[in-house]
C-alpha cells in the first residue's frame, strides 16, 4: 500500500494490440498452411472496409461508455442515416452536401433525444436508448420494405470505393474521426469532464462539472458518428438500406469493440485508440475465417468466446488492482 | 493562553438541526481562527459529522448562523461552500483513481489556453501547489489509483487548496493511515497552519488531538459541552466531558457464575484487512459486549466470524474444533448467526412477507424439500415466541416497526438453532419498549445456553447488557473490562488515553 509509484499515468500498449498481433500472426500462419494468403490486396481492402463501418460507430460508442452511459440505438440511427442520405441525394451529385447535412442533423437529433432521456428524465441509458431504437425500428419497418433512394455517384466513387494504395478512403475517414475524438478526450474540458463523470458522477458534480450538459453532448456525438457510418454505408451500397444497421449487429458489435479495446463498461477508464484496436481485431477474425471458409455459426461462437475472454481478463486485472 | 486571537475565520452561532423530529444538534457555537487547528471530539452520534456537513454546505442548519471571514453565509450546497473557501477532506476520498493527480486537482476548473486544456500548465500549477505544501516527491502526472492512502489524502488537500480554501475540515483524517504516514500528515497540517488556513479537525483519537490542536470543542448528544485550550486540559478531563449520562433504563439480570458454560468460540491472532491480532473467547451462557468507536473494527469482527469478510490470518475454533468459515453459509452450518447492523440493507427483504423473511435462512441452508411443513410450523412458533406484532404472517415486513422487524430477523436465525449469536447494534433505531423486549430476548437466549456477542455504540446498553466487555481500537483489542465497568472506562480504552491493558 505504501509503495510509491512514479509510473506515469499513460498506460503501456493496451492489451488489445497484443491480442491483435497474436491473432494476425496465428491467422497468417494458419491461412498459409491452408494454402491461402491472408494479406493480399483484396482481403486487406475488405478488412479495412469492414473496420471503417464498425469503427465509426464504435468510436462514438466509446464516448458514451466512457461517460458511464450506453447507446443501443446506434444500429437504427445508422439505418435511418443511409435512407435520409440516399433519398435526399436521389442520385444527384448536386444534392450531396445538403443530403449529408440532413442525415447528420437527423442523427444528432436522435442523440439529443437519447441524452435528454438519460439526463433529464433519469431513465437508465440501457432502457432509454433501447426505447428510442425501437421507435426508429417502428418507423423503418413501417415505411420501407427494402432499399430506397439512390446515393450520389460522386460519393460512391469517393467514399465508397476510392483507395490510397490498399487503404480505402473510408478507413482514412475513420482515422481522422478517431484522431479528433482522441484529441477531444485528452485536450478539451469536455473530454476531461466526460471521463470524470464516468469515473464517479458525484465527484464530478462536487467538482463543479455540469454532468447533464456533458452527457447530452456525448450522446449527440455518438449519434453523429453512427450517422456518419450510415453515410459511408450508403456510399457502399448505392442506396438507403433500412435494415443494414441491425443485420450488421452494429449496436452490440460496437459495444463489444469498445470493451475489447479496454474501456470499462461502467465508464471512467479507457480510450478511443483501444476501441479501434478492438474493431480491427474483430474485422481480422472475420477476414481470417473467411479465408479459411469456416462455418458462419462457428465463427459466431469464436467471436463470442473472444469477447467473454477479453472481459474476463479485464475483470481479473481490476480485481488484482483492488487487492494490491 | 490569554493572548488576543486574530479575527476569527469561521464563526458558528447557535447551530441547530433536526432529522425527522430527532434533534441532532442544539445551539452549537464554535469559532476557528486563521492558522488554528480546532479539534472537535465526541462519542459516536454526538453530532460531529452533522456539524461538519453544515459547515461544508452538505446540510442547511435549521437554526443559527454561519459567518465566514466576517460575512454571514447560507450555503446552498457543497459547491457553494467550496467557492466561499471551505474545503472538506472526507474519510472516503472524493478522487478519480483512473485519472492523474493534476487531472483530479483541477477537475472542473482545468486551465485553458485557446479553448483547449493546457496540460503543461495544469501539471506545472499542480507541481507548484504540491511544492508549496512541501510535497515534492509526488509526481503530478501519476495516476491517483496507484498512490498510497496518505498520498491520496495529499491530493485531496491539494484539490481543496486549488480552490483557494481558507478553512479546511478534516474528518478523521488519520483513520486509514499507517503510523509513519500520520507523522507526514502532522507536518503537512503545520504547513497549512503557517499559510493561515484554519483547520477543523474531527477525531476520535485524543492523542492526535493533543498533538495538533490549539483548542478543543467537546460535543455530546448534539450540544457543545465545552471549548477548552488544549494546553489547559487533560485526556481524562475530556473523557469525562464526553460521557456521563443517566443509566436509567432497566436491563435484565446478568449471568451468574453458574450460568457460564464451556467455551464456544475462540479467536487467536485473528486478522484481515480491518483487524489485527484479535484474541477472543466466548462462553456459552454469557453476553460478551464489544465496544469501540466507529471504524474500530467491531462490525469487521462479527463479519469475520460469520465468514462474510473472513479472517485471513489466525485461528478460529467453535466448540474446540478449528474452523475457517469462508462464507456466511459455512458459518451458519457451524451454528453461527449474525443480526446485522444495517437492518434495512442487510437484515430484511422489505417487500416480502414476515413469514418469508423469517424463513429466509432456513430455506437457504437446508435441503429444499425435507421437512418444509415442519419448518414453517417451527418458524411460526418462533415468531409468536419473540412476540412479533404484525397483522398476520403474510404482511409485508416493511410495514412493521423497527423493533418488530428486528424480532423477525431474530426468529429467522433462531430457526437454525444457533449456538453462537452475533448481534450488531441490535436496538439501533428501535423504540424504548421494543428495546427492552429485545434485551430480554438476548439475555434469555444466553441463559438457554447460547453464546452471545453484542456490538453496541449505545454505552448504557453495552454496560447494562454485557457480562464482559471487549473494547476494540484500530482493529485491535484495546482491552477487556468486567461487568460493572463505567462509561469512562470504555471510552478511555476506545480513544486510547490508557495504554493497551490486554496486550
Amino acid at each position: 500500500m505504501s509503495g510509491i509509484s512514479f509510473l506515469p499515468a499513460r498506460r503501456p500498449v493496451p492489451g488489445v494490440f497484443v491480442a491483435l498481433t497474436l491473432v494476425l500472426a496465428i491467422g497468417w500462419l494458419v491461412v498459409e498452411i491452408d494454402g491461402g494468403q491472408l494479406f493480399n490486396q483484396s482481403t486487406t481492402v475488405s478488412l479495412l472496409h469492414v473496420a471503417a463501418g464498425l469503427g465509426l460507430v464504435a468510436v462514438g460508442q466509446t464516448l458514451v461508455i466512457l461517460g458511464g452511459s450506453l447507446d443501443l440505438s446506434v444500429a437504427y440511427v445508422l439505418s435511418l442515416s443511409t435512407l435520409v442520405a440516399a433519398e435526399t441525394m436521389n442520385g444527384r451529385d448536386g444534392a450531396l452536401l445538403p443530403a449529408i447535412g440532413l442525415a447528420l442533423t437527423v442523427s444528432a437529433g436522435v442523440g439529443l433525444l437519447n441524452g435528454l432521456l438519460v439526463t433529464k428524465l433519469r431513465i437508465n441509458a440501457f432502457i432509454a436508448t433501447l426505447g428510442v431504437g425501437l421507435l426508429l425500428k417502428g418507423y423503418l419497418d413501417n415505411g420501407y420494405d427494402g432499399p430506397a433512394g439512390s446515393t450520389a455517384p460522386s460519393l460512391v466513387q469517393t467514399l465508397g470505393y476510392q483507395r490510397v494504395g490498399p487503404v480505402p478512403l473510408s478507413f482514412v475517414l475513420l482515422v481522422v474521426v478517431t484522431g479528433a475524438v482522441w484529441f477531444t478526450l485528452s485536450r478539451t474540458r469536455f473530454g476531461h469532464h466526460l471521463v470524470a463523470i464516468g469515473g464517479d458522477p458525484e465527484v464530478a458534480r462536487l467538482s463543479g462539472v455540469r454532468n447533464d450538459r456533458v452527457l447530452v453532448t456525448a450522446h449527440v456525438l455518438c449519434a453523429l458518428c453512427a450517422g456518419l457510418a450510415g453515410i459511408y454505408l450508403a456510399s457502399r451500397l448505392g442506396s438507403g438500406a433500412p435494415r443494414v444497421g441491425t443485420e450488421g449487429l452494429y449496436d452490440l458489435e460496437s459495444i463489444a469493440a469498445v470493451v475489447i479495446g479496454g474501456t470499462a463498461l461502467a465508464g471512467g477508464r479507457g480510450g478511443v485508440i483501444g476501441t479501434v484496436g478492438g474493431v480491427v481485431l474483430l474485422a481480422s477474425i472475420d477476414a481470417i475465417f473467411n479465408q479459411l471458409e469456416v462455418d458462419a455459426f462457428f465463427k459466431q461462437v469464436i467471436r463470442g468466446a473472444i469477447i467473454i475472454a477479453a472481459v474476463a481478463i479485464y475483470a481479473r486485472r481490476a480485481l488484482r488492482k483492488a487487492d494490491s | 493562553m490569554s493572548d488576543p486571537r486574530p479575527a476569527p475565520l469561521l464563526v458558528l452561532r447557535g447551530i441547530g438541526k433536526s432529522f425527522l423530529g430527532v434533534r441532532v444538534l442544539d445551539g452549537v457555537d464554535l469559532d476557528v481562527a486563521p492558522g488554528e487547528v480546532h479539534a472537535v471530539v465526541g462519542e459516536n452520534g454526538a453530532g460531529k459529522s452533522t456539524l461538519m456537513k453544515i459547515v461544508s454546505g452538505g446540510y442547511a442548519p435549521d437554526e443559527g448562523s454561519i459567518e465566514l471571514a466576517g460575512e454571514p453565509r447560507a450555503f446552498r450546497g457543497p459547491r457553494d461552500a467550496q467557492r466561499a473557501g471551505v474545503g472538506i477532506i472526507h474519510q472516503e476520498f472524493n478522487l478519480l483513481p483512473e485519472r492523474t493527480v493534476a487531472e483530479n486537482v483541477y477537475l472542473g476548473h482545468e486551465p485553458v489556453r485557446r479553448g483547449l486544456v493546457d496540460r503543461r500548465e495544469m501539471l506545472r500549477r499542480t507541481d507548484d501547489l504540491l511544492a508549496s505544501i512541501g510535497e515534492t516527491a509526488l509526481p503530478a502526472d501519476a495516476r491517483v489509483g496507484r498512490l498510497g492512502v496518505a498520498q491520496q489524502q495529499v491530493v485531496e488537500i491539494a484539490k481543496a487548496l486549488a480552490l483557494d480554501a481558507r478553512l479546511l475540515i478534516m474528518d478523521e483524517p488519520t483513520a486509514s493511515l499507517a503510523d509513519h504516514e500520520v507523522e507526514l500528515l502532522y507536518g503537512l497540517m503545520r504547513r497549512l497552519q503557517e499559510r493561515g488556513i484554519g483547520l477543523l479537525y474531527v477525531s476520535h483519537r485524543l492523542a492526535e488531538v493533543f498533538d495538533l490542536s490549539g483548542r478543543i470543542t467537546v460535543l455530546k448528544d448534539g450540544r457543545r459541552v465545552t471549548t477548552v485550550d488544549t494546553a489547559d486540559t487533560t485526556a481524562d478531563e475530556l473523557v469525562r466531558h464526553m460521557v456521563g449520562r443517566e443509566l436509567s433504563s432497566y436491563y435484565p439480570d446478568r449471568a451468574g457464575p453458574d450460568d457460564r458454560g464451556p467455551v464456544r468460540l475462540t479467536v487467536r491472532g485473528g486478522g484481515n484487512k480491518k483487524l489485527r491480532g484479535v484474541d477472543l473467547e466466548l462462553r456459552a451462557g454469557e453476553v460478551l459486549g464489544v465496544g469501540g468507536l466507529q471504524g474500530a473494527g467491531r462490525s469487521a469482527l462479527a463479519r469475520a466470524i460469520f465468514g462474510a469478510a473472513p479472517f485471513t490470518t489466525g485461528e478460529l475454533t467453535i466448540d474446540g474444533t478449528p474452523i475457517r468459515p469462508r462464507s456466511p453459509r459455512a458459518a451458519m452450518r457451524a451454528g453461527v448467526a449474525y443480526v446485522t447492523e444495517d437492518r434495512k440493507g442487510e437484515g430484511i427483504v422489505a417487500r416480502q412477507s414476515v413469514l418469508d423473511n423469517a424463513l429466509l435462512a432456513s430455506r437457504a441452508v437446508f435441503a429444499a424439500r425435507s421437512g418444509r411443513a415442519a419448518r414453517t410450523v417451527r418458524v411460526r412458533e418462533l415468531l409468536a415466541a419473540v412476540e412479533v406484532r404484525a397483522v398476520d404472517d403474510d404482511q409485508e415486513i416493511r410495514f412493521l416497526s423497527g423493533g418488530n422487524q428486528q424480532k423477525v430477523v431474530l426468529a429467522r436465525w433462531l430457526a437454525l438453532n444457533p449456538r453462537i449469536l452475533l448481534f450488531d447494534e441490535p436496538t439501533r433505531g428501535i423504540d424504548v419498549g421494543a428495546k427492552s423486549a429485545i434485551h430480554d430476548l438476548v439475555r434469555r437466549l444466553a441463559r438457554e445456553g447460547a453464546a452471545v456477542l453484542m456490538i453496541s455504540s449505545d454505552l448504557p446498553e453495552l454496560l447494562g447488557m454485557s457480562d464482559r466487555i471487549v473494547v476494540l481500537r484500530d482493529g485491535r483489542v484495546a482491552g477487556e473490562l468486567p461487568a460493572g465497568a463505567t462509561e469512562e472506562d470504555v471510552v478511555a480504552l476506545a480513544v486510547g488515553t490508557v495504554r493497551e491493558a490486554a496486550q
